[in-house]
């Protein structure tokens, strides 16, 4: 084969051979390229070159990927007292109407998210309620209106203020409505408004009036004003429908007093004893040693007899009082209370001046008079008067007022002529509403010119005689809202238009003037505004009921024998027909507040139910009717008082006394926001009025039960403890004077040595908690199950309101629940049915149990997660890691105490919540979550952590200031809450923390664990429920 | 002394040959499906696909579309998921207990019951999936993956954790055994395939079986040893999942009887599963020579055993809550039997253990109406065991605060559902594809001729009287 000779060649180059050519002759670009000078090392190839394009297209691309930034908008000139995670705390005032607290309110990032009782005050002593605590989340209410309206329109202040004025000034007659004014700077600005428009005059009510109680005062003593009590002298309470542990006037302040008798030590192992004569079971009633069910007829009649039962034996006269028919325990009422003088207290929660004179009279004879309660320095909770409010009302029906401001109150709803008022509120020129929503009353006014929130606004208030308090702003106004005494002041002309200034002005005139050893006004200011509490008597500032400085000690001059005798023509114990009693709930109150979701899903201490009122009607009613309430079905029935009537679900309430039935107040708004419109009905128009004042019962009641089917929102579905004495442990106190375990069951496993505790057997090594050993104590005969700690914990945790339909669903979320149980009759039976177990009691005993996440230290929970996400710490607790949960619900199975809670849904930023769970479903509601607390996400499992975040802070606080953790640095939110000191939290391995020294001073006697016997061994102890009555057969009547 | 046994009936009637057990196994393959057959497939894709709405909705807005509740946090899932693991136990304990201990009847039903095993597994393994609150990390974060998470590991104290071992490992194994056992017929079906995608599609699953006496060698080989694998997980994957009630503090869950009690109830759904498919498929493939009276007879002789085991384990555990003297356990107990779900006691107690003692009457147990229905009563009563552990143990247990009512919703029945349709379009599906009887070991139970043997009449006995005493019928 011949060999090919050709060469084929590329270029001259490698024809010639060149040396420069053969030099390249393997690079891939054989000529000379400057690219590789430039880059420096001439290792660029074009594999680099991808490797570049490759990079930065996917460089570029993952940043295109990045989520858009959101709103984080940093300061750009940081408030000097604004640090970012760091809370502030302010001293403030919590006044809704006549309410009042005195609190500290937190905020984080200048807006507020915690409220806190002011341990300063000698008024509240740093107590707390559901309401106040919830008061927080109205602030941020999107229902809120954003601006002035006239006539409907939005409008700018200045038309609002020249509208305004040119139609007051036209004169004539007009009137200034509000609630109670607690305030004495805000009275001022309203007495300017007052001089300023002639014909206007102010009117104060409210929407639960004590307005007989003032007139019985009158009568007694000269002076319209309700006493202040004392009821931590009181060895013995007799309490006559009055629920002052829930809602009767001033009830943190009551029920923090009333408790500190309500602790039994083995030192000092005394209470006080408390009789409760009423018809609706109250959360008073509940707490009661002795509880006699009457009905509100007998009512009076049965005062009187006490009286005539005292009057007999201190040698007092007789009055002539109707038979009361057979009330039980009266007599040993009297007994008690004879035996108790000076230090003892009787109430009544009627309105009728006739029975109140007669208390007043009981607790004239009992010398309780300036010991537990005192009327020299009075309480100003309660100023309305029905009568003038009725005046208006039939003024502006006849066409006589030209002219009406309603200062933050909603007298078409609440106020029992609400609905003349509203037909006839057309016949006036101007009306003008300040309320902070287009509520009932706003809705018909011509003007609208919204007050700030509390939370946003200046103030002052004094609650009682020689105390006063601060409120002042925590965040800048949400919307352009102006604060009423601003308007007022505008309205009338006054040289000082701004609040805050007159505040100042006010205080400066009529407190500082009065404060010897303050240097200066600006000096004081500050301190009374850091305190948020000042003792001191204002010089007269107005001229109200009380102004007088030096108020004489007042002696009782009523005239026994003519409240006798009203008293005669008003009760009976003989009547036969069904008998309303109209209540007020411990969440919803007066209905204030009611477009507030937490309360509305705060189920009720009582019937556990929420989102709802109801007519309570007692046991033996339903079984008449055939009426089993079973997973809250029912059936809806027609309450008529006279023309009126209402159709609400049936519920059946061991304790509502034979013959009754309750209805609660505050429900049935048509206008204050989505929350609350269509829940439950409008009670306030079936009071009636009973010697010229109204009452809040009425005696001729027809009831019809009609086929309709409803479901009630209860939390609690099952009445009793079925007799488990591992849940509820209770004694009588007789008994707890002989033996401090009284009432303990103390389970003992067999085994081969001898009995022994469940506790000294486990399987499990047990946890070393090296530094800290986090527990609480919960003492049973404290809690009165106001729920104060719930609605505080939802607010501390960020907790989802879920709403009716998923409370009847059995899916609240609430971490910390109170299980409420009566006592049943089948307890007392040698070898009891548990089906009868079930059925309470026609009047039972009630106890309250806290219930939360236990802690414990063999906690079934944390063995059975598959993926670890719920361990123990090594300070006791049991966490959850929320973003390791993959939602088995095992740990809930398993939790003996069911306490743990699934997020069923997304319940933030989701349409099917946002009506109700406004406080992750709007931007202005999110306003409120705690930023320290994860908004947990769908599908995992949440619990209570004994407020991790606090436990967090406080340590880290400590560690800053190089020093040991203190007790007390840390309070959980529910201890926090709790007005009446039922909850101790703190480090078990400090043996001189409360705790520590309370659950040693009571391992030998009240403290139990709940379900001890299974061996969980949990970090809370309960102490048992003490009953001060004198022997277990005196069951309730 | 010569000893003569007795003369076993024929496994397989109606003398059929080889080439007949071939042609009938594979003309259902080979043919056009039947109109029955869509028919059947259209319902069970019916059934998924009404069913995969509520399985959306539940993955789309959460178990919150379910019926449960903060006392009740398992109920239809968990139940349906036991249920189904339960029927999954049929197929192995009868290829692999029943292989070893040398019941050749099992052989013309082991293929259905296996395949049936694996789909019900597959239908149980979708509910702790689909359980759990946050699904798409749940199945991977219950697996001990290493991971870059941090020291995030599982927790192996936790049942859940045992259950996800428990039946993937049962899975798999059943899953292997039952191919491998298929690998031999998918071969026939091969080498009779017309067309180039049969040839192709069953080429591929054979994994090129070519049937020498070392392939055959191995086949044996293998089998002997997953049936050897298969046994203890038979017994282990049910006491596993009974261990989730059992290691638990709730009245009612908290019992020591449960494994041996489960494993039993499981048999007994199991095989009252496999008769209620087998009767139906018997019927429509009209395979009544393969799986015969005698069959469902020793079927039916297995659910009384596991009925009366399972009814002695209930009348154990009220014995014991009565003599624990534990207030709960007490309590939990006539709660069952009393309490607002007394219904669903007395249907689980009236399904379990009165009705599978009717068969003990010979005309009731060889007979397939009545059968049929008994078997369907069966797993109704094992669905309602289920509910009652879980949903009457949790509603009520210690503090009566909580006490709750279980109300399911439709999207728990959407659910059920899903999981019945996915079962059945399986099943369908196996039917039409795969050989339903297992056609290499049925030749070895038949005549090795290539004649016809003469048909013997059904009698309905296990063993022949003693006069037809004669030499074994041996297998060739």
């Amino acid at each position: 084969m011949k060999q090919a000779k050709k060469r084929y060649w590329k270029g001259l180059e490698e024809l010639r051979n060149d040396s420069e050519f053969v030099k390249h002759a393997d690079k891939e670009f054989p000529e000379y390229l400057p690219m590789e000078e430039q880059s420096g090392g001439g290792s660029n190839s074009r594999r680099d070159f991808l490797k570049m394009m490759g990079f930065g297209i996917s460089a570029a691309t993952l940043a295109a990927c990045e989520a858009p930034i959101r709103k984080a908008i940093p300061y750009v000139v940081k408030p000097v007292d604004v640090d970012p995670s760091i809370p502030n705390y302010y001293a403030s005032t919590f006044i809704d109407g006549g309410d009042y607290c005195s609190i500290v309110v937190k905020t984080r990032e200048g807006r507020p998210i915690k409220i806190a009782g002011n341990t300063r005050s000698a008024v509240t002593y740093g107590a707390t309620s559901a309401q106040v605590q919830a008061s927080v989340l109205s602030l941020y209410d999107k229902q809120r209106l954003q601006g002035p309206l006239m006539n409907g329109e939005p409008t700018s202040w200045e038309q609002l203020d020249a509208d305004v004025k040119k139609k007051l000034s036209r004169g004539g007659n007009m009137a200034l409505v509000s609630y109670t004014i607690l305030s004495p700077t805000t009275q001022n600005a309203i007495d300017e408004l007052l001089a300023a428009y002639p014909g206007m005059k102010h009117i104060q009510y409210d929407p639960v009036s004590a307005d007989g109680m003032l007139a019985a005062n009158e009568a007694s003593f000269g002076k319209a004003a309700l006493p202040t009590y004392n009821f931590e002298k009181a060895d013995v309470v007799v309490s006559f429908g009055a629920d002052f542990l829930g809602t009767w006037i001033a009830p943190t302040t009551y029920s923090s007093q009333f408790v500190k008798t309500r602790k039994p030590t083995e030192a000092n192992p005394t209470m006080s004893r408390h009789y409760q004569f009423e018809s609706a079971l109250s959360l008073t009633g509940a707490n009661a040693d002795y509880r006699s069910q009457i009905k509100p007829s007998q009512d009076g009649a049965a005062v009187a007899q006490l009286y005539n039962l005292i009057a007999s034996k201190v040698g007092g006269s007789r009055v002539n009082a109707p038979d009361a028919g057979e009330v039980k325990f009266l007599e040993k009422a009297a007994n008690d209370l004879l035996k108790a003088r000076g230090k003892s207290l009787v109430v009544s929660g009627s309105n009728d001046p006739a029975v109140q004179g007669m208390i007043n009279a009981i607790n004239n004879l009992l010398g309780n008079y300036g010991k537990t309660l005192d009327i020299d320095n009075p309480a100003y909770y309660r100023k309305g008067n029905d009568r003038a409010m009725e005046q208006v009302v039939s003024q502006i029906t006849e066409g006589q007022l030209k002219g009406i401001i309603f200062y933050n109150c909603n007298p078409i709803y609440d106020f029992y002529q609400g609905e003349e008022l509203g037909q006839a509120l057309s016949n006036t020129d101007i009306a003008v509403s300040t309320s902070d929503r287009l509520d009932e009353t706003a809705a018909l006014s011509t003007h609208v010119a919204p007050d700030h929130h509390f939370l946003e606004s200046w103030n002052d208030a004094m609650p009682r005689r020689g105390q006063l308090s601060l409120m002042q702003p925590t965040i800048t106004p949400i919307f352009n809202t102006r604060q009423a005494q601003s308007t007022f002041l505008t309205w009338a002309d006054s040289p000082e238009t701004d609040y805050y200034t007159y505040l100042r002005n006010s205080w400066r005139d009529a407190i500082f003037i009065t404060q010897g050893d303050a240097i200066n006004f600006d000096i004081f200011w500050d301190q009374a505004l850091y305190e948020g509490i000042l003792e001191a008597l204002p010089r007269p500032l107005n001229q109200g009921e009380d102004s007088s400085e030096n108020s004489s000690a007042a002696s009782f001059v009523g005239n026994v024998n003519s409240f006798a005798s009203s008293i005669s023509k008003n009760y009976s114990g003989s009547n036969e027909g069904l008998e309303l009693v109209l209540y007020q709930k411990v969440g919803i109150g007066t209905g204030r507040q009611a477009n507030n979701p937490w309360l509305q899903e705060l189920p009720d201490p009582i019937s556990k139910a929420c989102w709802d009122n109801y007519v309570a009607i007692p046991q033996r009613m339903a079984r008449e009717f055939g009426l089993k309430m079973r997973e809250g079905k029912t059936k809806k029935a027609r309450v008529t008082v006279g023309e009126r009537s209402v159709v609400l679900p049936v519920l059946v309430q061991p304790g509502q006394a034979p013959g009754t039935i309750s209805v609660a107040l505050g429900y049935g708004r048509t206008k204050a926001g989505k929350v609350a419109d269509e829940v439950g009905q409008n009670a306030y128009p079936l009071a009636t009025k009973v010697n010229g004042y109204t009452a809040y019962y009425n005696t001729d009641v027809q009831l019809e039960l009609l086929d309709e089917e409803y479901r009630i929102a209860q939390t609690q579905t099952h009445q009793t403890y079925m007799g488990r004495e591992t849940v509820i442990q209770d004694a009588l106190l007789s008994e707890y004077k002989e033996d401090p375990k009284a009432g303990r069951y103390e389970f003992k496993v067999e085994s081969h040595d001898g009995p022994k505790d469940p506790s000294d057997i486990s399987l499990w090594k047990g946890h070393r908690y090296p530094n800290h050993h986090w527990v609480m104590a919960i003492d049973l005969n404290s809690c009165i199950g106001c729920g104060a700690c719930v609605v505080s914990c939802q607010a501390e945790n960020n907790i989802p309101v879920v709403g009716r339909q998923e409370v009847i669903n059995r899916r609240e979320m609430h971490w910390l629940r109170i299980d409420r149980y009566y006592s049943s009759d089948e307890e007392q039976v040698e070898d009891p049915d548990y089906n009868k177990l079930e059925i309470a009691s026609d009047n039972p005993e009630v106890t309250f149990l806290p219930m939360m996440c236990q802690q414990c230290n063999n906690a079934p929970c944390e063995t059975v997660c598959p993926v670890a996400a719920t361990t123990h710490s090594s300070e006791g607790l049991n966490q959850m890691t929320y973003n390791r949960c993959v939602g088995t619900r095992y740990c809930a199975n398993n939790c003996p105490y069911k306490v743990r809670r699934f997020n069923w849904f997304k319940y933030h930023d989701n349409q099917q919540f946002s009506d109700v769970n406004v406080a992750m479903n709007d931007d202005l509601g999110k306003m409120v979550l705690n930023p320290d607390v994860t908004v947990r996400a769908r599908g995992v499992m949440e619990k209570c952590t004994f407020c991790v975040q606090r436990i967090q802070a406080g340590k880290l606080e400590a560690k800053k200031q190089r020093r040991p953790l203190v007790d007390g640095d840390i309070k959980s939110a529910c201890d926090d809450a709790c007005p009446v000191d039922c909850m101790v939290f703190g480090d078990l391995n400090d043996p001189n923390s409360r705790v520590s020294q309370l659950i040693n001073q009571e391992k030998e006697g009240r403290a139990y664990h709940v379900l001890h016997e299974i061996g969980v061994s949990p970090n809370i102890w309960y102490m048992t429920k003490i009953r001060n009555k004198d022997a277990e057969e005196e069951i309730n009547a | 002394m010569e000893v003569t046994s007795a003369v076993r009936k024929p496994l397989v009637t109606g003398g059929k040959t080889v080439h007949d057990v071939t042609v009938d196994v594979c003309r259902r393959v080979e043919e056009k499906p039947t109109i029955t057959w869509f028919l059947a497939v259209a319902a069970s894709l019916g059934l998924l696909t009404v069913g995969f709405y509520a399985v959306f909705r539940t993955l789309w807005d959460g178990i919150g579309m379910w019926g449960l509740n903060k006392t009740i946090g398992w109920a239809w899932d968990i139940t349906n998921f036991v249920w189904w693991v339960g029927i999954g136990h049929a197929g192995t304990l009868i290829s692999a207990i029943l292989l070893l201990f040398r019941q050749r009847w099992r052989m013309s039903i082991n293929r259905a019951a296996e395949a049936m095993t694996i789909f019900a597994v597959i239908s149980a393994a979708m509910f702790p999936v689909l359980h759990m609150g946050r699904p798409w990390l749940g199945a991977y974060w219950n697996l001990p993956l290493p991971n870059t998470f941090g020291s995030l590991w599982v927790n192996f104290n936790s049942p859940l954790l045992w259950d996800v071992f428990a039946i993937s490992t049962y899975f798999t194994v059943s899953l292997v055994f039952w191919y491998i056992g298929l690998i031999p017929d998918f071969a026939t079906i091969r080498d009779r395939a017309q067309g180039i995608i049969s040839r192709t599609v069953y080429g591929a699953l054979s994994f090129g079986w070519n049937g020498s006496a070392r392939t055959w060698e191995r086949y044996e080989a293998v089998a002997l040893i997953l049936a050897g694998l298969c046994t203890p997980l038979v017994l282990s994957v049910h006491t596993i999942v009974s261990f989730d009630f059992a290691t638990s503090v709730i009245p009612g869950w908290h019992t020591t009887i449960f494994p041996p009690y489960f494993v039993a109830g499981a048999i007994f759904s199991g095989f009252a599963m496999v008769l209620t498919l087998m009767l139906i498929t018997r019927k429509v493939y009209k395979l009544e020579d393969y799986i015969t009276i005698n069959h469902i007879e020793m079927m039916n002789i297995i659910i009384i055993v596991t009925g009366s085991v399972v009814g002695v384990a209930y009348i154990t555990e009220l014995f014991m809550a009565w003599y624990s003297g534990v207030e709960y356990e007490q309590y939990a107990f006539l709660n069952r039997a009393t309490g607002p779900y007394w219904w669903a006691y007395w249907t689980m107690m009236t399904c379990n253990v009165i009705s599978p003692q009717l068969f003990w009457i010979k005309k009731i147990r060889t007979s397939i109406v009545a059968t049929f229905i008994l078997s369907i009563i069966v797993n109704i009563g094992m669905w309602f065991e289920r509910f009652v552990i879980i949903v009457t143990s949790l509603h009520r247990d210690y503090l009566p605060s909580s006490w709750a009512m279980f109300q399911p919703t439709i999207y728990d029945l959407g659910v059920y559902i899903f999981t019945i349709g996915l079962f059945f379009t399986f099943f369908f599906m196996f039917a039409k594809f795969f050989p339903v009887i297992n056609m290499a070991e049925v030749k070895s139970i038949i005549k090795a001729t290539s004649e016809k043997a003469p048909v013997v009449q059904e009698t309905g006995t296990t063993t022949l009287p003693e006069e037809e005493m004669a030499p074994t019928a041996s297998k060739n």
